[in-house]
């Protein structure tokens, strides 16, 4: 079945066979590879987009679903030059280590920041208990989180480290 | 996989009605999991994603398609408070309250709400309405009476909100866990308390010896609390499984239940 979509503000469409999920047809038929596949149960967060302005993960969308949904992906938030703040941010405090859970944590800090930039820090750690990140490196994350949510200043660019805690994945936190 | 994509209600129906048996969709968070691990090949999938009649959300009536993000910022204090607990953001999002009743997990957190309310189910087909109270509705692990040409509209409620009330779950974290135990208290009245327990038997199931010793006194004494808690410890039925034993099973579920009750008591 053909379904069409708009991905990253961009009309798509795809083949999709029967059960194939929305994270599938991202990667596979759109070649849209931030989107992650990891657990497949909606436990890691680690394909995390945006569909219809909610926060999901795409591996429990069925595809042949998603069809006239509007889908962000990371791909649809930044790039190398043009970065999403979040992003910078990710990059200022070396907020990742092995890089998997990246996109799915920076798309919901995007989508949190965009609907609540007012968030608290303890906001931030429940607004990302669905996101896991297996090289303990939330402290960084959070961090970063801190940079671009809860300051008031929804336009703040890239950051500096200016007390030095940058890309110490120190495990401290557990959101 | 034959796929139907209804716009609205009566598009449900028909399609029930030409395809009985047919797997409903609708939040995915269950369904997509077996799907993915390939535990489940559905012939017919019908999508209820679309359907606005599904997501009514007013006094007395929940439909089956509103989401838990949607009960948590919503007026009924339990209700919000469980939904909180359910997932994470992501999961909350997508999945919805009549999905706890078509799973029908004997942990469902939103289920122990259902109970604890006498909540009466709403089924729908092209031959009429029909309403189950909630024990009628779920009869066993992953088992109800919905039939093979029926939808959850959603379900009817008292309008509850300004009830002492009170959730309460236990798991291995604050996030993402399926209940080991989980428990719901509402106070109707000063002198009405109804207790809802899941996790702990083959349904969510109330404890009618444990309300019982603690109706008609809007103070219960230290005593009568400690009452109550062992009368759910012995009222329940849980097993041992992957998640805990039978016997931490029941030493939570009465600490849960009481502290749960606590919460709803006046000061």
């Amino acid at each position: 079945m053909i379904v069409s979509l708009t991905v990253n503000g961009e009309p798509r469409t795809a083949e999709v066979a029967g059960f194939e999920s929305l994270l599938w047809v991202l990667r596979e038929r759109l070649d849209l590879r931030g989107a992650k596949d990891a657990c497949l149960q909606g436990e890691c967060g680690s394909c995390s987009v945006v569909l219809d302005g909610d926060l999901v993960c795409s591996c429990l969308v069925l595809a042949a679903d998603a069809e006239g949904a509007e889908v962000t992906t990371v791909e649809g938030l930044g790039d190398a030059t043009s970065p999403h703040p979040v992003q910078s941010a990710f990059v200022a405090h070396g907020a990742a280590q092995c890089g998997y859970c990246t996109p799915g944590l920076v798309v919901a800090l995007a989508h949190l920041r965009e609907n609540r930039p007012d968030a608290s820090p303890d906001d931030v750690r429940e607004a990302l208990a669905g996101n896991l990140c297996r090289c303990t490196g939330y402290g960084a994350i959070l961090r970063a989180a801190a940079e671009v949510l809860g300051r008031g200043d929804p336009g703040a660019g890239p950051v500096g480290d200016p007390d030095g805690t940058r890309s110490q994945g120190d495990g401290e936190v557990t959101p | 996989m034959h796929l139907v994509r209804p716009r609205d209600l009566d598009g449900v129906l028909d399609a029930l009605a030409a395809h009985p048996g047919a797997t409903l969709l609708a939040g995915g968070t269950d369904l997509m999991v077996e799907v993915n691990l390939q535990h489940r090949r559905p012939e017919t999938v019908i999508c209820l994603r679309r359907v606005e009649e599904l997501r009514t959300f007013e006094p007395g009536f929940i439909g089956a398609g509103v989401t838990w993000a949607r009960l948590e910022h919503g007026p009924i204090p339990a209700l919000a408070e469980l939904a909180r607990t359910v997932g994470s953001p992501q999961i909350r999002a997508a999945g919805t309250l009549g999905g706890n009743l078509g799973t029908a997990s004997p942990a469902g957190d939103g289920l122990t709400f259902l109970a604890a309310v006498d909540a009466h189910v709403v089924l729908a087909s092209t031959t009429g309405r029909r309403t189950l109270p909630w024990s009628a509705f779920l009869v066993g692990p992953k088992r109800h009476a919905r039939r093979d040409d029926e939808v959850i509209l959603g379900v009817e409620v008292p309008d509850a909100a300004a009830w002492p009330q009170a959730f309460a779950k236990v798991g291995v974290r604050q996030a993402m866990v399926i209940a080991i135990v989980n428990c719901c208290v509402v106070r109707p009245a000063d002198d009405d308390v109804r207790v809802a327990m899941g996790a702990v038997g083959p349904t969510v199931l109330r404890v009618p010896d444990a309300e019982a010793a603690v109706v008609g006194d809007p103070t219960p004494s230290a005593e009568r609390l400690a009452r109550f808690e062992t009368l759910v410890r012995d009222g329940i039925a849980p097993i041992t499984d992957h998640r805990a034993t039978e016997a931490y099973r029941r030493h939570a579920a009465g600490v849960l239940a009481r502290r749960t009750l606590e919460r709803c008591l006046p000061g």
